[in-house]
């Protein structure tokens, strides 16, 4: 929320100044929550001091750490993305989860089945075509608003629930894997072709997230597109006296954060499982609200939080192997974040920050019409 | 009015009462022609009904005592499961399913707190309040859960007297384990503060015009703290009823979503306790009918599908609802107050 | 009245500091027993921040309040009401969805056991209004009934609390000028029982009817206290502005051209669905103001939306420069020559949280120069934002500050910049100068008709009689969803329009049939 489109084009400095002191509060909020976090591992038993060290070890310590780091980071970026970009509209997205599921069964489907495609053309086929899914499935609960009134925050939940059984419907029934000695639900493994690669240790999905970033900002500060969705999330009102469609733009919105969500299912598919499988990551929904208010609704503001959130995932098998500490805490730690994020004042008045300049402020809740 | 008045009377009583007598009627017909063709099974889906609404309207109650005071509360889900979670931890280590159950009570009173403190105080926006609390509730649970627990004993049915022996009608209301008895009551009395009580009219004057409310010298924060911690509280029971009265056991998540779709069940009732009994009654007949058709095994749909059911109704409830019943008019709006 | 009683109410050197403002200078001001006291101030004068200080609402900085010449402290309403002070204010504190009964008692319920005493309360309710001859029944609902019986409920509300002293709070904004003498009448009614009135308003012609002593703010201090036998109109205002007021807008007579828009047999529903607008016919032409007068809630809210678009057409037809428009669509009235300044201006009117710069383009952010392709041309913006700001006199440090910090006066002169800086054909006015200060009045007031002579229609919608008579060539009264009458400026006077938009009918008002609009 710091940058504005029309900036002043003089005093990059006071601007830079307010963009860290902006970002003091999210600093704050992931300090508490550590800080907790650890009294609650000590009155557990264990040793804070170990479990995190072991923790850093396991997410930063050699190259297949920092590769578990940023496959573990990719989708909560691409979740966050989804959260914050509806977010400027006003929109709270918690469907990421279930337009991730199709974005990812949808992807493996067209890896597995589609033949005789050269490498690179059938992974963008495979990546375009799971992206697609989960905006479609983003555009029911953008429809239902516009069209019912029924408040987003249910709707896509329960899509989250109806998706999660469609999935593993198709995982055990349709898409089944049929390899003799398989009893599992899970689709037939995709074709090299279909496959995204890993340089190094850098996987080739992270860069796809960054660049989805990049693409989000731009559309979001840059365009005219960008400029109607902002406007709809501060003002309704006023963006229907300016002549916007607002019931186009709340669709429009919902369908471009659920193509977020869509590739990052994709590109779980296509560049770590290799198939589909229920049940993984399954809580990339809620997490990516957290990534996106860590990250203050800044589509670069994602991408430290969301590799934050991945390096405690990628480092908590390390921490349970050796200091003995359940991998859940890193939950716990997560949850603790988002409510010192959320309470901003608590984080500021604990660790004296002065408060910024009010900036754009979107409000979810004034009831349950759309009005 | 010019037209006589018992004509004018009876219009009034249809235009309010209508739909629900036509549906009532409907229902019962309905219940008395598949009594007379398998009375067990009937019996047993309407005990089923009764039991699967427990969580929902107590969860609908939670939802509309916090509302009625315009604090939208989104982290039910979240209450019910650390409540689950911790009656069913006390009954573990103490073997007291009482015990259990009033941890349960105090945990999702706890958490009405800690939502009441966010929303009321902090002014943090409603909806990230609640969700702070469900995923809160994710990680706790997660966190402190160890598989192998079990409880000790669960809430059975208390048969009441000669009552329960009555034909259909006994084995369905009257043979009911004690929360399912408690959430019965709960309803009417809801019902009756809300509607019949100085507390009532002033909690619901503090979610349609807080503003006023202040000025006549009512405390609007204090209004909304009680209102969204007994809410917390009947979710705590809610949550109490999952672990210790269905199940016996927790399960991670075992919630299910139940909190959003109490959400649905309280804007279909419109807010009205008796109204979110009716239509938590609707919801429970769904997942006894889910129940019936897994285990009945004469349709042969993929059970994924019948398990979808209550999460599609909820959804055609919300799209087809919301809009025609007036929510209150300072839903979800901080109070700030002046100077 | 003798000098040397006690007051019934006393201030003493009150402070009250906002950020970035003195809002109470220390002020002192006092009300003797059985009197009318007009506070007069401008908007922003303080006139309400004292008041909210006496019904403790807002904690005094400084200073002291005497009841009966006790000393006392004020934390809450609470403690106002039990000193005996009642409050009516400008937008009613009463809850729309719930009987006159019960907003009586809320806060104050009688009881029966646990359950609220419903009986009772309805038999509080008759015995005030026969005591206080004050009509109203106790079942209705709130939201159901006109706003002057809405009034006579909050009094209620307040005498039942038994409150000696009654603030009234620009109680005749809402009001007919029917309605005004019926409120003057049980405001004598009541000073003759005993209670003690703080009358505040910003209109001077009603503070020399009915107060006893007049208070005049300016800028958080008192100017003055005066009789108004001691005083007229032109001497108060100069008080209350600190200079010498133009009262009357200079405009030279009108010359009407081709019409601009014609509205035809207009039916507009509101929010619960009952009809707001009714069969309404309204011609503009190009060069003339047209202003539609009538008291707030006739109508004309609804009639301005269906206009510029922002609510559907149930019934009737619009032409803009005789072209039939489509339904609900804002975009196509802004493109083809209309300008709107909304009845709200924060909430339709501006995106507070923007800079003046994005608000200055609010409507045409998607054509060049600011827009290039999908992209924003900042340059272009910043640009056309330095250019408007000048022109229009927005005082403002700098483009890049947000709507929202702004001056009222400012963030209209803001929406003005921007509407007038496309090619206007019809201008639609709502309420343009509400909560202004003179100075912005004034200077909102010679750009409606500045425009009018660049030959623009001009449709001025105002709940301001004086505002309508001083700015309109021609005036159509609403009442009730309807156009009344339609009537030339210089043929009617302010009688006439008052009872016109009470609903008396048109013949007899005028004394001849009206022709059609």
């Amino acid at each position: 929320m710091a940058e504005k489109t029309t900036q002043n084009p003089q005093g990059w400095w006071p601007q830079m100044k307010r963009l860290l002191l902006s970002f003091s509060v999210p600093l704050g909020a992931v300090l508490l929550a550590l800080i907790i976090g650890a009294i609650i591992i000590e009155v557990s038993g264990a040793s804070a001091w170990k479990a995190y060290t072991a923790l850093a070890k396991g997410a930063f310590g050699n190259a297949a750490g920092w590769q578990r780091t940023l496959e573990k980071s990719t989708p909560l970026i691409f979740s966050g993305l989804a959260v914050a970009f509806a977010f400027k509209a006003g929109l709270f997205n918690i469907g990421a989860q279930g337009q991730l599921l199709f974005g990812a069964i949808t992807a493996a489907w067209v890896g597995f089945a589609v033949h005789g495609l050269p490498p690179g053309l059938h992974a963008a086929v495979a990546l375009a075509a799971g992206a697609v899914a989960g905006g479609l499935y983003g555009a029911i609960p953008g429809a239902l608003k516009t069209y019912t009134g029924a408040h987003e925050v249910i709707t896509t939940i329960m899509l989250n629930y109806i998706a999660m059984g469609f999935t593993d419907y198709l995982a055990n029934g349709p898409l089944k894997d049929t390899t003799p000695g398989n009893i599992v639900a899970r689709t037939p493994a995709i074709l090299d072709s279909a496959k995204l690669p890993t340089w190094g240790w850098l996987p080739f999905g992270f860069v796809l997230a960054l660049i989805g970033a990049g693409f989000a900002w731009w559309l979001l500060q840059r365009t005219t597109l960008g400029f109607e969705i902002r406007t709809v999330g501060q003002n309704p009102h006023a963006a229907r006296y300016a002549g916007m469609k607002v019931a186009r733009t709340v669709i429009l919105t919902m369908v471009i954060s659920a193509l977020f969500a869509g590739i990052g299912g994709a590109v779980e598919t296509q560049g770590v499982v290799g198939r589909y499988e229920p049940g993984f990551n399954a809580n990339l929904g809620f997490d990516g609200i957290t990534v996106a208010l860590l990250g203050k609704t800044n589509p670069f503001g994602v991408i430290p939080a969301a590799m934050l959130l991945g390096a405690m995932r990628a480092g908590s098998n390390v921490m349970q192997f050796k200091a003995h500490v359940a991998q859940e805490i890193t939950d716990v730690v997560q949850a603790l974040m988002l409510f010192f994020v959320a309470a901003d004042m608590i984080v500021r008045w604990l660790l004296r920050i002065r408060a910024a300049e009010e900036g754009e402020k979107i409000t979810l809740s004034t009831g349950w019409g759309s009005h | 009015m010019n037209t006589p008045a018992s004509f004018a009377n009876w219009k009034i009583f249809w235009k309010r009462w209508g739909v629900l007598t036509v549906i009532s009627v409907i229902t019962l017909a309905l219940i008395a022609y598949y009594y007379s063709k398998t009375p067990q099974i009937t019996e047993a889906v309407l005990a089923s009904t009764l039991r699967q609404s427990v969580p929902l309207v107590l969860g609908a109650l939670c939802g509309l005592l916090g509302e009625r005071a315009a604090v939208i509360n989104i982290g039910i889900e979240g209450q019910m499961l650390l409540a689950a979670f911790l009656a069913f931890l006390v009954n573990v280590y103490t073997g007291n399913l009482l015990l259990g159950v009033l941890a349960g009570i105090a945990v999702g009173a706890l958490l009405g707190l800690l939502l009441a403190f966010m929303s009321v105080t902090l002014k943090i926006d409603q909806i990230i309040g609640g969700t702070v609390i469900n995923i809160l509730a994710i990680g706790l649970t997660g966190y402190f859960y160890k598989v192998g627990l079990s409880a000790h004993g669960k809430l059975n049915p208390i048969p009441l007297g000669p009552l329960a022996k009555i034909p259909l009608i006994g084995p369905v209301f009257f043979n009911n384990p004690p929360i399912t008895y408690a959430t019965i009551l709960l309803v009417f009395l809801v019902h009756y503060v809300l509607f019949y009580t100085p507390w009532g009219l002033r909690t619901r004057a503090v979610g349609e015009h807080p503003r006023a409310a202040d000025t006549l010298g009512i405390n609007v924060y204090l209004v909304r703290y009680v209102n969204v911690v007994v809410g917390g509280a009947l979710a705590g029971l809610a949550g109490a009823y999952l672990s210790l009265e269905a199940v016996g056991s927790f399960e991670r998540l075992m919630t299910n979503g139940r909190g959003f779709v109490a959400l649905a069940v309280m804007i279909f009732g419109k807010w009205t306790p008796l109204g979110a009994w009716g239509a938590a009654l609707l919801f429970g007949f769904a997942t006894a009918m889910q129940t019936q058709l897994q285990f009945g095994g004469q349709l042969h749909i993929p059970h994924q599908f019948i398990g979808m059911l209550p999460y599609l109704l909820t959804i055609i409830v919300l799209a087809g609802f919301v809009g025609r019943a007036r929510p209150p008019a300072a839903d979800g709006i901080p109070y700030e107050k002046e100077g | 009245m003798s000098e040397n009683q006690t007051f019934a109410l006393e201030v003493r050197d009150i402070v009250k500091r906002f950020p970035g403002v003195l809002a109470n200078d220390h002020v002192n001001f006092n009300l003797r027993k059985g009197e009318v006291h007009a506070l007069l101030g401008e908007n922003g004068a303080g006139k309400t921040t004292l008041m909210n200080i006496i019904y403790g609402l807002y904690h005094p900085d400084e200073g002291e309040i005497f009841v009966n010449g006790r000393k006392v402290t004020i934390d809450s309403p609470h403690d106002a009401i039990r000193l005996g002070i009642g409050m009516v204010h400008q937008h009613f504190m009463l809850v729309p969805v719930f009987t006159v009964a019960e907003n009586l008692i809320l806060g104050a319920e009688p009881t029966k056991g646990l359950s609220l005493d419903l009986k009772a309360a309805r038999q509080a309710v008759v015995d005030l209004s026969q005591r206080y001859a004050l009509e109203v029944e106790p079942d209705a609902i709130i939201e159901d009934l006109p706003v002057g019986v809405q009034q006579r409920v909050e009094i209620l509300k307040a005498l039942y609390r038994e409150a000696k002293v009654l603030v009234l709070d620009e109680p005749t904004a809402v009001l007919t000028p029917q309605e005004v003498e019926e409120l003057f009448v049980i405001m004598r009614q009541l000073t003759e029982r005993g209670v003690s009135i703080i009358f505040i308003t910003h209109k001077l012609k009603e503070v020399l009817t009915i107060a006893d002593r007049i208070t005049v703010m300016r800028r958080g201090r008192v100017v003055g206290t005066v009789r108004p036998q001691e005083v007229d109109e032109a001497k108060l205002a100069a008080m209350m502005v600190g200079r010498e007021v133009v009262l009357q807008v200079e405009k030279s007579p009108a010359e009407p051209g081709e019409p601009v828009l014609q509205v035809r047999d207009l039916v507009v529903e509101d929010e619960r669905h009952l009809i707001a607008v009714d069969h309404v016919n309204l011609e503009v032409r190009r060069g003339e103001v047209v202003g539609v007068a009538g008291v707030q809630g006739n109508g004309q809210t609804e009639l301005a939306e269906a206009l510029t678009g922002l609510r559907p057409i149930r019934e009737g037809q619009m032409l803009l420069g005789g072209k039939a428009v489509p339904p609900r669509n804002p975009r196509y009235l802004i493109e083809h020559g209309m300008a709107h300044i909304p009845e709200d201006r924060q909430k339709h009117g501006l995106v507070l949280s923007y800079t003046i710069a994005d608000n200055l383009v609010l409507c045409t952010y998607y054509k060049p120069p600011f827009a290039r392709g999908l992209q924003r041309n900042q340059a272009a913006i910043v640009e056309n934002a330095e250019k408007l700001v000048q022109q229009f006199d927005v005082r403002t440090p700098s483009i890049f500050t947000t709507a929202g910090s702004l001056s009222g006066g400012n963030q209209q002169k803001v929406i003005v910049a921007r509407e007038f800086s496309r090619p206007v054909d019809l201008l639609i006015a709502n309420q343009p100068t509400r909560g202004l200060d003179v100075g912005s009045i004034e200077y909102i007031h010679k750009r409606i008709v500045q425009m009018r002579d660049q030959g623009a229609g001009v449709l001025l919608i105002s709940a301001e009689l004086d505002e309508i008579m001083s700015l309109a060539d021609r005036i159509a009264v609403m009442f009730r969803g309807k156009i009344v009458a339609t009537v030339k400026a210089e043929e009617v006077n302010r009688e006439q329009l008052g009872l016109l938009m009470a609903g008396s009918p048109a013949s007899e008002v005028l004394g001849q049939p009206q022709p059609a609009a």
